[in-house]
């Protein structure tokens, strides 16, 4: 599912697994003042090359501008722009709340609705794990909000080309 | 044949035909110089400054068209290094910085002389190395030569551990260079270039705009070909003068545009229906404010660096590709254009607003000096400058009429470039005349150069167009902060005569170094000055005490657009 939010693109950079090439990507953001929303970065099938998915904030122009910066970048093999594609994309979030013994069993109903698992309990806080494309961790973010949340990770999202 | 890493890279360098390096020595590379001390292949011209050993390594690039080698040790070397590598990244020279680190054990420890050099060096420059397998040397060596010289060229740092430096191996050179994620686009898609032909047809108001990239990728021939062939008038930037012969009385030469170009130049972009961009950028410089530039023009921008694109111009026809095949192409089809109208009103602007300074007996003209020294020195002459009033006006007096002859900081603007630079040219190209035209700012930026020059017998001569002042910032602190002339006076208690209380005394300075030096105040000495300094044997320096307060015109302040000139005379 492709997120329509005109402001953003998600770009997938096929990059040599080398060290400093994060940094590389990095720099080349901060210098040049384009603003990244998320960022994740592992390995891919082929254990010399890095996958990195960015989503990017920006207008058309930016876009065009951060993907060819990112190409002329030595290490980076291939930038592909994932937003006028089909495309799969998934985005994990561990989100801890303070709760009652007596809410608890609203804050897993929320989990077994959305899919989620809860991955630790005590007396005082239960954390739960969320996986799904990005507008679904932020709904359930949002119903969690009116638990409280003590603390959040989001991983960023990752996402590959469909077929 | 097994080696320590230090031999293997002088062994990579000699590969790559490097013949002359510019260095200064140091802890983590004494191993390198160690090699360097019985090797007669290569010439160590060792520099008084880290920071000139960089720009050295820049002007023999821009000069020889080859890629430049610079050398420095860790820490304060390699960071004395950064200016000068920041200088050749936004010009796009190539040339390559190979820093000693401290031994691969200790890095990160915040050990003697470190600093993380491909940290710092990362957005100035095209890519860097830091090597800590001596089985990978070899390669990354060549690697940074390609890096370095292919594509949209520019400096790369290769920095490698004193423990990487002694430890041993086989030294094999690879043949070939195989970078999966690196394939500089050269060939031109001949489709972009039947679009932008069609596109020059349909013109009627059209303008050559070109810029370095021509003579970085040694297309001049091509550039004066297709301006010849088409009929159209052409412009360039500070950094393309002399890809196409500077001739003010040639109809299709319009000069330099943008911020100090000529009102013609300027008049004629802004007036243009199609700009035809030849390896050059759009820079800030050129355009002056970015919403009014040219707001009839459509724009076929030729350029090897696909980020040059529609960066801050948006452009109509992009041709990615070698600027030289690009214009091979073009030049095989092109027709001259009937554009006989906007021919005659260019020719008329020309008319109108012709470069000029107002002539004076009494005191030195800045204009009258660089006019008597293209007059003199000759086409062949190498001309460097550093930064500020006496650089743009040897944009705008100075003939060049060929390629490679004027070494300058265009992109960085960096105050203390020429000296070194000049003497960088010089050691790779000893048969030619290379002068430093400098302000009296600028020239004490990177002066100790002079003791590189003198011990190397490299004769470079240097050009004082003295006025006691930060000239340039002088000029915007008159023209736009009420003459509040804040931090720009270099004299102490001066009266301008001749010998005047300025100082320092560039003459004893000189003559301190060895280097012949003299000092002038009266416009009917300049010429046989100049001719003396040139007859001199050395390294020399002509100091000419000029007028204090000339500036330089015509001029688009900063933010305006190009039509919105500060006139023109006096």
């Amino acid at each position: 599912m492709a997120e329509k939010d005109k402001n953003k693109s998600t770009l997938s950079v096929l990059v040599e697994n080398h060290f400093g090439v994060l940094a590389r990507i990095a720099g080349l953001f901060s210098a040049r003042g384009f603003n990244i929303s998320s960022l994740s970065v592992g390995e891919t099938e082929d254990p010399t090359v890095s996958i990195m998915t960015i989503v990017v904030e920006g207008d058309e122009r930016i876009v065009e501008q951060v993907k060819k910066q990112l190409n002329k970048l030595i290490e980076v093999i291939k930038v592909r722009d994932l937003t006028e594609q089909d495309y799969v994309s998934r985005e994990l979030a561990l989100i801890k709340a303070s709760v009652t013994s007596e809410k608890r069993r609203e804050i897993i109903e929320i989990a077994d609705i959305f899919k989620g698992r809860v991955v630790d309990i005590s007396h005082e806080n239960i954390t739960i794990e969320v996986t799904g494309p990005s507008q679904k961790i932020d709904a359930v973010i949002g119903l969690m909000k009116t638990y409280g949340i003590k603390e959040m990770a989001r991983t960023g999202k990752v996402s590959l080309i469909r077929g | 044949m097994e080696m320590n890493g230090a031999k293997i890279i002088i062994e990579a360098l000699k590969k790559e035909g490097v013949d002359t390096i510019f260095g200064y020595p140091g802890g983590s590379v004494i191993p390198l110089f160690d090699v360097l001390y019985d090797e007669k292949a290569i010439n160590l011209v060792h520099v008084r400054h880290e920071q000139g050993a960089a720009h050295a390594a820049d002007g023999y690039a821009r000069a020889t068209g080859k890629v430049g080698v610079c050398l420095a040790t860790s820490g304060p070397g390699a960071t004395n290094l950064v200016t000068g590598i920041a200088t050749a990244h936004l010009d796009s020279i190539p040339i390559v910085a190979i820093t000693g680190q401290v031994p691969s054990m200790m890095i990160g420890s915040d050990a003697f002389q470190e600093a993380d050099m491909t940290g710092i060096t990362r957005p100035i420059t095209k890519h860097n190395f830091l090597v800590k397998d001596i089985n990978d040397l070899a390669r990354v060596m060549k690697e940074a030569f390609y890096i370095a010289r292919t594509g949209r060229p520019g400096p790369v740092l290769v920095d490698i551990p004193k423990d990487v430096q002694t430890a041993s191996t086989e030294f094999k050179y690879p043949d070939k260079v195989e970078i999966r994620s690196y394939k500089p686009n050269v060939k031109p898609h001949l489709g972009q270039i039947n679009k932008a032909l069609d596109m020059i047809k349909e013109s009627e108001r059209p303008i050559i705009y070109f810029g370095g990239g021509v003579i970085l990728g040694n297309a001049s021939a091509e550039l004066t070909e297709f301006v010849k062939k088409s009929g159209i008038p052409a412009t360039g930037t500070l950094m393309g003068l002399g890809a196409y012969p500077v001739d003010y009385n040639d109809p299709l030469y319009l000069g330099m545009l943008g911020m100090h170009g000529t009102v013609y130049a300027n008049y004629a972009i802004s007036h243009s229906d199609l700009i035809i961009a030849v390896g050059s950028r759009f820079d800030d410089r050129v355009t002056g404010k970015i919403g009014e530039f040219a707001p009839h023009a459509k724009v076929i921008h030729i350029d090897i660096d696909p980020t040059s694109i529609s960066k801050t111009i948006v452009v109509d026809v992009p041709i990615v590709g070698d600027v030289r095949e690009v214009l091979k192409e073009i030049n095989k089809l092109i027709k001259p254009a009937k554009i006989d109208e906007w021919k005659k009103q260019v020719a008329q602007w020309k008319k109108e607003n012709p470069l000029k300074y107002e002539r004076n007996s009494d005191v030195i003209k800045p204009q009258y000096v660089i006019e008597k020294l293209s007059e003199i020195a000759g086409d062949d002459a190498i001309i460097a400058t550093e930064v500020g009033q006496h650089q743009m006006w040897v944009a705008q007096h100075y003939l060049f009429q060929k390629p490679r002859k004027l070494l300058t900081s265009g992109g960085l603007g960096t105050m203390g470039y020429g000296l070194p630079a000049a003497v960088g040219a010089k050691a790779g190209m000893r048969d030619k005349l290379v002068i430093d035209v400098a302000g009296d700012g600028s020239i004490q930026m990177n002066i100790q150069e002079l003791g590189t020059a003198i011990y190397h017998n490299l004769d470079v001569k240097v050009v004082i167009l003295n006025n006691s002042y930060l000239g340039m910032v002088r000029q915007w602190q008159d023209l736009f902060f009420n003459k509040r002339y804040s931090g720009v006076l270099l004299e102490k208690s001066g009266d301008g005569k001749c010998p005047s209380t300025y100082y320092p005394d560039f003459v004893k300075i000189a003559e301190a170094y060895g280097c012949w030096g003299k000092r002038i105040c009266k416009p009917e000495d300049v010429e046989s000055a100049i001719r003396e300094m040139i007859n001199h044997k050395g390294p020399a320096i002509l100091d000419i005490l000029i007028e204090k307060e000339e500036n330089v015109f015509p001029m688009v302040p900063a933010g305006a657009s190009l039509t919105q000139m500060l006139g023109g005379i006096a």
